[in-house]
């Protein structure tokens, strides 16, 4: 079994649907602290892993996990504990 | 709950009265690859398995010496939250019960952790969450700890015989 890793990993406009789902507006341009190393990044530009349980966001630079969302009975739970400060315009 | 559950020997579920397929899964022939993060590369020198915690002396194995360690073959099916069931797969690995040979604990309760920082808690005859893919160590534990998708949605016990996809199932 050959898995390629570039194959499970995505970019962070893969979750811009569900972002938008969650927010109600666009989110891939919002800028997030990552709460490990504090680098900023777009939301666009983040790692995400969809092949999972639920959807894992992970920091660019240091590879921790940013966002976990799973989504199920009509409901979403949503871990932004490695996500220090998202900052995005307003409407 | 996450009681500490020795071995993979648990009760058999091919009876004819009930079928091989818990409730709201399907079954699936090839092999649905899950990850939550990039693969660990850890080079065999310095990977190491250990059991700490509630134990006097907590044990490590070099990949070496656990290599040394009598391993047995199992064959079971698994059955993965996002729904799909594969039957018959085979495992080749080092038993609970050898790694817990000889210790004393009053724990009642483990993690599971992994490279590249997954957790859980244990083990047999649920969901396939509730196997790390990269274990590095069991911490044994007196009070249950959630891991990583427990603290965020999903069933912290997780029968797929009673369907405990997800937080109030
Ligand atoms: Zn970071």
């Amino acid at each position: 079994m050959t898995v390629q890793q570039s194959d499970l990993k995505l970019d962070g406009n893969a979750i811009g649907g569900l972002l938008r789902e969650i927010f109600t507006m666009e989110m891939t341009a919002a800028i997030g602290t990552c709460a490990h190393c504090g680098t900023l990044h777009a939301v666009g530009e983040v790692e995400v892993y969809m092949n999972a349980p639920g959807v894992v966001v992970r920091c660019p630079s240091c590879g921790e996990v940013q966002m976990k969302v799973v989504r199920g009975h009509g409901k979403y739970w949503l871990d932004l504990s490695g996500v220090r400060c998202l900052e995005f315009s307003a409407g | 709950m996450g009681f500490i559950s020795r071995g993979f020997r648990g009760k058999r579920r091919d009876t004819a009265s009930s079928s091989r397929l818990p409730p709201g899964q399907y079954v699936v022939t090839d092999y649905p690859v899950l990850s939550a993060g990039p693969t660990p590369r850890i080079p065999l020198s310095e990977w190491t398995f250990v059991l700490e915690g509630e134990i006097d002396q907590p044990k490590k194995w070099t990949w070496e010496e656990f290599r040394k360690l009598p391993t047995e073959q199992v064959t079971k099916d698994i059955h993965c939250v996002t729904k799909w069931s594969k039957f018959d797969t085979v495992w080749t690995g080092v038993s609970i019960d050898t790694i817990l040979d000889g210790v004393e604990t009053a724990a009642e309760y483990t993690v599971q952790f992994s490279y590249g920082g997954y957790t859980t808690n244990l083990i047999p005859h649920l969901y396939f969450w509730k196997s790390a893919k990269w274990i590095r160590g069991i911490r044994l534990v007196n009070e249950d700890q959630p891991g990583f998708w427990e603290v965020n949605g999903y069933n912290n016990y997780g029968d797929p015989w009673r369907e405990q996809r997800y937080w109030g199932d």
